[in-house]
């Protein structure tokens, strides 16, 4: 349960970063929080010959809450992101969904952006990017490239990002007008990964009538999907909309893979329950935030 | 820019300041234990899931089994043994998590507690520096404090009654700090 020997270097600017990560080739990593690399690494499920902290990089730790999203710095912690008032004002989700990250004194050191870049698809904050459409920057020596999240999120643990790089922020955009979100999941143990989980976002219009229903998921695949539920609430009422029916929807959308802790059919059950509460309360949350605004 | 088997760090733990060099694979939590000797600091499944090894980074909890000792270079570290605070006539006070747990017998086998400690400890200290010590600890409070440590001996309703228990000492002092104004 010790790390296999490694190299260390802790640049203190991107080109550095950059540099080191180019010089040192394929077996080096960025090293961020290190809330899930340290233990696979203790585990020796993986073995890089060097580690790039970009712990003392400048200019990272920062959350950007403007009218069209939210950017979220490299460095900014779980914890960091978990208190923002401004960042839960323009997209709630990222709070809901920080809130069930791991336990307080992981969410201390583990960095929203590293928990995206491990790309697990049983982190939530990888299907919060999913499911507000969002993005990441990345620093490569040809310079900075925005990368959607489609194209991020190649497979489990697995992103299109090869070569040197780091990635510098995510950006998750605004929840739109009209809207409300919920999120939750179904742990064994508080704090511990999902066996499943669901992040909802519900609109309706001027007349309260439904008009989008979308949901991403955690744990049912190999990268985080978003799936759209529209069809089976669409024109109707928050108070009148069959729920359940558009969890029935997404039953049989997924496709999840059973292991030791839920069997794939125990996961669908669970999409379709979680499903059905989410939408509900997001759905009243629309309808708060449409009368509120009106 | 260098890239380092060994480095030599500066860190002040426990409010003294220390040297050590380490290898740069070297965990914080076993730093903490061979390269410094302090031993309070207990290392239970060393990924992250117990809680055990948990110690304070410039006040903050933190797993050390998930952070490179190299990575506190230049940083505050603080461990269980550092917890208890001077007296003024030469002796220590314990901190009133500590005092709370022997009072409300909060442990048994002990392995799972430095880790308790610091962590209760440091919430109920960031309670009282935000101004909220005043009010009485709820019990999702308490749930979430303990909810990031395993313990397999007491089921966990002692350590509850504990940071009650810590908590209201802590209340009734700043109430008798301001009465005294």
């Amino acid at each position: 349960m010790k790390p296999a020997p490694f190299g260390y270097a802790d640049p203190t600017t991107v080109e550095e970063a950059l540099d080191v990560l180019s010089s040192e080739g394929e077996g080096a990593k960025v090293l961020a929080g290190g809330q899930s690399l340290l233990p696979l690494l203790s585990m020796r499920l993986a073995a890089p010959t060097t580690l790039v902290d970009i712990n003392r990089l400048p200019g990272l730790d920062f959350i950007e809450a403007g009218r069209d999203g939210v950017r979220v710095g490299a460095l900014v912690r779980h914890a960091a992101l978990l208190a923002s008032v401004e960042a839960a004002g323009v997209q709630p989700l990222l709070t809901r969904a920080t809130a069930n990250v791991a336990h307080p004194a992981i969410r201390n050191r583990g960095t929203t952006v590293g928990s995206i870049v491990h790309a697990d698809p049983s982190g939530e904050m990888t299907s919060v990017l999913a499911l507000t459409d969002g993005s990441v920057t990345v620093a490569t020596p040809g310079g900075p490239t925005t990368i959607g999240w489609r194209e991020f999120f190649v497979g489990p643990l697995e992103t299109s990002v090869h070569g040197p790089a780091v990635v510098l922020d995510a950006f998750f955009p605004a929840l739109p007008a009209r809207s409300g979100t919920a999120f939750a999941e179904v742990a064994r143990r508080k704090g511990d990964y999902a066996v499943c989980g669901a992040g909802v976002v519900v609109t309706v219009d001027d007349d309260l009538r439904i008009t989008a229903a979308r949901a991403a998921y955690l744990s049912v695949g190999l990268v985080p999907e978003v799936h759209d539920l529209t069809e089976a609430v669409a024109g109707r009422t928050v108070d009148s909309a069959d729920w359940a029916a558009a969890g029935a929807l997404a039953r049989g959308l997924v496709d999840p893979d059973g292991d030791l802790h839920a069997s794939a059919d125990y996961r669908r059950l669970l999409v379709a329950t979680l499903t059905e509460r989410t939408l509900a309360d997001a759905g009243a949350e629309a309808v708060r935030r449409a009368l509120e605004a009106s | 820019m260098t890239v380092d088997l060994e480095r030599t760090i500066s860190v002040t733990v426990n409010g003294v300041p220390r040297e050590a060099t380490v290898p740069v694979r070297r965990l914080l939590s076993d730093a903490l234990r061979h390269e410094l000797g302090l031993t309070g600091t207990h290392v239970g499944c060393e990924h992250g899931v117990c809680g055990s090894c948990t110690v304070l980074v410039e006040g903050v909890p933190v797993r050390s089994c998930l952070m490179l000792a190299v990575q506190v270079d230049g940083q505050s570290v603080t461990t269980v043994e550092g917890l208890s605070r001077s007296n003024h006539q030469g002796g220590q006070v314990l901190h009133p998590v500590q005092e709370s747990f022997r009072e409300c017998h909060a442990l048994q086998c002990g392995f799972c507690t430095p880790g308790l400690l610091t962590t209760i400890a440091a919430g109920l200290d960031a309670r009282r520096a935000a101004g909220r010590d005043t009010v009485e600890i709820t019990a999702e409070e308490v749930d979430e404090l303990v909810g990031g440590n395993l313990c397999r001996c007491t089921g966990y309703a002692n350590i509850k009654k504990a940071c009650r228990h810590a908590a209201e000492t802590m209340r009734a002092e700043t109430m008798r700090a301001a009465a005294a104004r």
